[in-house]
Protein backbone atom coordinates (compact mmCIF):
# COMPACT_ATOMS: atom_id res chain seq x y z
CA UNK A 1 0.00 0.00 0.00
CA UNK A 2 2.02 3.03 -1.27
CA UNK A 3 -0.07 5.72 0.54
CA UNK A 4 1.19 3.74 3.72
CA UNK A 5 4.58 3.77 3.39
CA UNK A 6 4.32 7.44 2.61
CA UNK A 7 2.68 7.94 5.72
CA UNK A 8 5.63 5.94 7.36
CA UNK A 9 8.61 7.97 5.05
CA UNK A 10 6.36 11.00 6.61
CA UNK A 11 7.22 10.12 10.46
CA UNK A 12 10.77 8.45 9.57
CA UNK A 13 11.60 12.31 8.47
CA UNK A 14 10.01 14.10 10.95
CA UNK A 15 11.60 11.61 13.22
CA UNK A 16 15.45 12.75 11.79
CA UNK A 17 15.12 15.97 12.42
CA UNK A 18 13.05 16.13 15.88
CA UNK A 19 16.48 13.67 16.99
CA UNK A 20 19.01 16.29 15.71
CA UNK A 21 17.27 18.77 17.29
CA UNK A 22 16.69 16.96 20.61
CA UNK A 23 20.69 16.70 20.13
CA UNK A 24 21.60 19.83 19.22
CA UNK A 25 19.56 20.98 22.06
CA UNK A 26 21.34 18.84 24.32
CA UNK A 27 24.54 20.18 23.45
CA UNK A 28 23.82 23.81 23.97
CA UNK A 29 22.51 22.95 27.42
CA UNK A 30 25.47 20.88 28.16
CA UNK A 31 26.23 21.89 31.70
CA UNK A 32 28.52 20.26 34.61
CA UNK A 33 25.54 20.08 36.85
CA UNK A 34 23.62 16.66 37.65
CA UNK A 35 20.18 18.27 36.05
CA UNK A 36 19.14 17.40 32.86
CA UNK A 37 18.36 21.01 31.36
CA UNK A 38 18.61 19.82 28.40
CA UNK A 39 16.13 17.07 28.04
CA UNK A 40 13.74 19.24 30.39
CA UNK A 41 14.05 21.87 27.85
CA UNK A 42 13.40 19.77 24.87
CA UNK A 43 10.44 17.77 26.89
CA UNK A 44 8.44 20.99 27.73
CA UNK A 45 9.02 23.05 24.25
CA UNK A 46 7.66 19.71 22.46
CA UNK A 47 4.70 19.00 24.85
CA UNK A 48 3.70 23.59 23.91
CA UNK A 49 4.33 22.67 20.27
CA UNK A 50 2.71 19.37 20.15
CA UNK A 51 -0.60 21.07 21.22
CA UNK A 52 -0.51 23.60 19.40
CA UNK A 53 -0.37 21.41 16.14
CA UNK A 54 -3.23 18.71 17.16
CA UNK A 55 -5.60 21.06 17.81
CA UNK A 56 -5.23 23.94 15.53
CA UNK A 57 -7.52 23.91 12.70
CA UNK A 58 -5.65 26.14 10.92
CA UNK A 59 -2.40 23.57 10.50
CA UNK A 60 -4.88 20.55 10.35
CA UNK A 61 -6.83 22.04 7.36
CA UNK A 62 -3.88 23.58 5.15
CA UNK A 63 -1.70 20.77 5.27
CA UNK A 64 -1.44 17.16 3.98
CA UNK A 65 -2.13 14.08 5.84
CA UNK A 66 1.89 12.67 5.34
CA UNK A 67 2.95 16.52 6.45
CA UNK A 68 0.36 16.70 9.29
CA UNK A 69 1.54 13.53 10.74
CA UNK A 70 5.72 13.89 9.81
CA UNK A 71 5.33 16.77 12.10
CA UNK A 72 3.41 15.49 14.92
CA UNK A 73 4.17 11.94 15.34
CA UNK A 74 7.52 12.12 13.55
CA UNK A 75 9.36 15.19 14.40
CA UNK A 76 7.92 16.46 17.99
CA UNK A 77 7.45 12.97 19.04
CA UNK A 78 11.04 12.04 18.58
CA UNK A 79 12.49 16.29 19.62
CA UNK A 80 11.08 14.67 22.61
CA UNK A 81 11.89 11.64 24.90
CA UNK A 82 10.81 9.32 28.01
CA UNK A 83 13.85 6.87 28.03
CA UNK A 84 16.54 9.48 28.68
CA UNK A 85 13.72 11.23 31.11
CA UNK A 86 13.38 7.55 33.13
CA UNK A 87 17.14 7.22 32.62
CA UNK A 88 18.12 10.61 34.31
CA UNK A 89 15.56 10.52 36.67
CA UNK A 90 17.43 7.15 38.17
CA UNK A 91 20.80 8.69 37.75
CA UNK A 92 19.64 11.57 39.89
CA UNK A 93 17.95 9.74 42.42
CA UNK A 94 21.26 8.31 42.92
CA UNK A 95 23.19 11.72 43.84
CA UNK A 96 20.65 13.60 44.58
CA UNK A 97 16.88 12.22 45.26
CA UNK A 98 15.29 15.46 46.09
CA UNK A 99 16.68 17.11 42.88
CA UNK A 100 14.66 13.61 40.98
CA UNK A 101 11.58 14.65 42.41
CA UNK A 102 12.27 17.92 41.33
CA UNK A 103 12.66 16.77 37.91
CA UNK A 104 10.33 14.40 37.97
CA UNK A 105 7.79 16.98 38.73
CA UNK A 106 8.45 19.99 36.52
CA UNK A 107 8.72 17.37 33.38
CA UNK A 108 5.27 15.86 34.16
CA UNK A 109 3.00 19.12 35.59
CA UNK A 110 4.99 21.40 33.66
CA UNK A 111 4.40 18.67 30.20
CA UNK A 112 0.78 18.50 30.91
CA UNK A 113 0.61 22.56 31.22
CA UNK A 114 2.37 23.42 28.09
CA UNK A 115 0.43 20.72 26.04
CA UNK A 116 -3.08 22.52 27.17
CA UNK A 117 -1.57 25.80 26.77
CA UNK A 118 -0.65 24.64 23.23
CA UNK A 119 -4.49 23.17 22.46
CA UNK A 120 -5.85 26.79 24.00
CA UNK A 121 -3.68 28.96 21.93
CA UNK A 122 -4.49 26.57 18.80
CA UNK A 123 -8.41 27.00 19.80
CA UNK A 124 -7.83 30.55 20.47
CA UNK A 125 -6.57 31.30 16.97
CA UNK A 126 -9.63 29.89 15.16
CA UNK A 127 -11.75 32.53 17.13
CA UNK B 1 30.28 15.37 13.15
CA UNK B 2 28.83 14.40 10.35
CA UNK B 3 29.31 10.71 11.56
CA UNK B 4 27.17 11.93 14.64
CA UNK B 5 24.68 13.49 12.75
CA UNK B 6 24.24 10.38 10.37
CA UNK B 7 24.22 7.71 13.14
CA UNK B 8 21.31 9.93 15.27
CA UNK B 9 19.60 10.33 12.13
CA UNK B 10 19.24 7.16 11.28
CA UNK B 11 18.31 6.34 14.87
CA UNK B 12 15.52 8.87 14.54
CA UNK B 13 14.18 7.30 11.16
CA UNK B 14 13.82 3.68 12.99
CA UNK B 15 13.17 4.83 16.31
CA UNK B 16 9.75 7.28 15.17
CA UNK B 17 8.45 4.60 12.50
CA UNK B 18 8.78 1.50 14.99
CA UNK B 19 6.50 4.00 17.62
CA UNK B 20 3.73 4.93 14.84
CA UNK B 21 3.84 1.10 13.60
CA UNK B 22 2.83 -0.31 17.08
CA UNK B 23 0.67 3.04 17.65
CA UNK B 24 -1.33 1.57 14.96
CA UNK B 25 -0.86 -2.17 15.40
CA UNK B 26 -2.03 -1.65 18.74
CA UNK B 27 -5.18 0.80 17.35
CA UNK B 28 -4.39 2.26 20.53
CA UNK B 29 -2.54 5.49 20.80
CA UNK B 30 -2.79 5.27 25.03
CA UNK B 31 -1.55 2.04 24.91
CA UNK B 32 1.18 2.15 22.11
CA UNK B 33 2.74 5.44 24.19
CA UNK B 34 3.15 3.19 26.93
CA UNK B 35 4.86 0.46 25.62
CA UNK B 36 7.09 2.14 23.39
CA UNK B 37 7.71 4.05 26.59
CA UNK B 38 8.71 1.44 28.84
CA UNK B 39 10.34 -1.04 26.73
CA UNK B 40 12.21 2.01 25.03
CA UNK B 41 13.01 2.58 28.83
CA UNK B 42 14.47 -0.95 29.07
CA UNK B 43 16.54 -0.86 25.85
CA UNK B 44 18.03 2.63 27.37
CA UNK B 45 19.39 1.00 30.67
CA UNK B 46 20.57 -2.08 28.66
CA UNK B 47 22.40 0.42 26.10
CA UNK B 48 23.80 2.88 28.92
CA UNK B 49 25.31 -0.37 30.74
CA UNK B 50 26.98 -1.89 27.76
CA UNK B 51 28.02 1.75 26.56
CA UNK B 52 29.61 1.80 30.56
CA UNK B 53 31.60 -1.11 29.94
CA UNK B 54 32.72 -0.16 26.59
CA UNK B 55 30.90 -3.12 24.81
CA UNK B 56 28.79 -0.61 22.58
CA UNK B 57 30.80 2.04 21.13
CA UNK B 58 30.85 5.57 20.95
CA UNK B 59 28.87 5.27 17.76
CA UNK B 60 26.79 2.92 18.62
CA UNK B 61 25.53 3.93 21.24
CA UNK B 62 24.36 7.59 19.36
CA UNK B 63 22.73 5.43 17.19
CA UNK B 64 20.91 3.76 19.76
CA UNK B 65 20.98 5.49 22.77
CA UNK B 66 20.55 9.02 21.30
CA UNK B 67 18.92 8.35 17.65
CA UNK B 68 16.82 5.27 18.55
CA UNK B 69 16.04 4.85 22.52
CA UNK B 70 15.52 8.89 22.56
CA UNK B 71 13.34 8.85 19.17
CA UNK B 72 11.61 5.93 19.74
CA UNK B 73 9.90 6.95 22.98
CA UNK B 74 8.32 9.88 23.11
CA UNK B 75 6.90 12.67 26.07
CA UNK B 76 5.21 15.13 24.07
CA UNK B 77 2.44 12.64 23.56
CA UNK B 78 2.23 11.74 26.29
CA UNK B 79 1.53 15.09 27.76
CA UNK B 80 -1.21 15.83 25.08
CA UNK B 81 -2.58 12.35 25.64
CA UNK B 82 -3.08 13.23 29.66
CA UNK B 83 -4.30 16.46 28.30
CA UNK B 84 -7.47 14.78 26.08
CA UNK B 85 -7.77 12.29 29.14
CA UNK B 86 -8.50 15.08 31.32
CA UNK B 87 -10.41 17.22 29.00
CA UNK B 88 -12.84 14.03 28.69
CA UNK B 89 -12.93 14.13 32.55
CA UNK B 90 -11.55 10.55 32.76
CA UNK B 91 -9.56 11.48 35.80
CA UNK B 92 -9.26 7.91 36.59
CA UNK B 93 -7.33 7.07 33.27
CA UNK B 94 -5.16 9.91 33.16
CA UNK B 95 -3.84 9.36 36.66
CA UNK B 96 -3.86 5.56 35.91
CA UNK B 97 -1.79 6.54 32.79
CA UNK B 98 1.00 9.00 34.52
CA UNK B 99 1.72 6.78 37.56
CA UNK B 100 2.22 3.55 35.79
CA UNK B 101 4.32 5.78 32.78
CA UNK B 102 6.38 6.62 35.23
CA UNK B 103 6.75 4.11 38.21
CA UNK B 104 6.82 1.04 35.39
CA UNK B 105 9.32 3.21 33.15
CA UNK B 106 11.63 4.25 35.91
CA UNK B 107 11.01 0.46 38.15
CA UNK B 108 12.64 -1.02 34.77
CA UNK B 109 15.57 1.34 34.54
CA UNK B 110 16.38 0.28 37.87
CA UNK B 111 15.93 -3.36 37.59
CA UNK B 112 17.93 -3.60 34.33
CA UNK B 113 20.85 -1.88 36.31
CA UNK B 114 20.57 -3.91 39.56
CA UNK B 115 20.72 -7.41 37.52
CA UNK B 116 23.41 -5.84 35.49
CA UNK B 117 25.40 -4.72 38.33
CA UNK B 118 25.42 -0.60 36.63
CA UNK B 119 27.90 1.51 38.63
CA UNK B 120 26.76 4.49 38.55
Amino acid sequence: MPNRLNLYLGVGIGGVIGALGRYAISILFESDSYFPFGTLVANLLGCLLLGFLLNSPLIKNNVSNIVFIGLTTGLIGAFTTFSTFALETVHLAYHHLFLAFVYVGISVLGGIFLSFLGFRLANKRQA
Amino acid sequence: MIMNILLISLGGFLGSILRFYISIKLDKRLVGTWLANVTGSMLLGVSIYFHSIHMISDYLWLFLGIGFCGSYTTFSTFGNEVVQLLLMKDYRTATLYIVTSLFVSILVVLTVFVLLGYKF
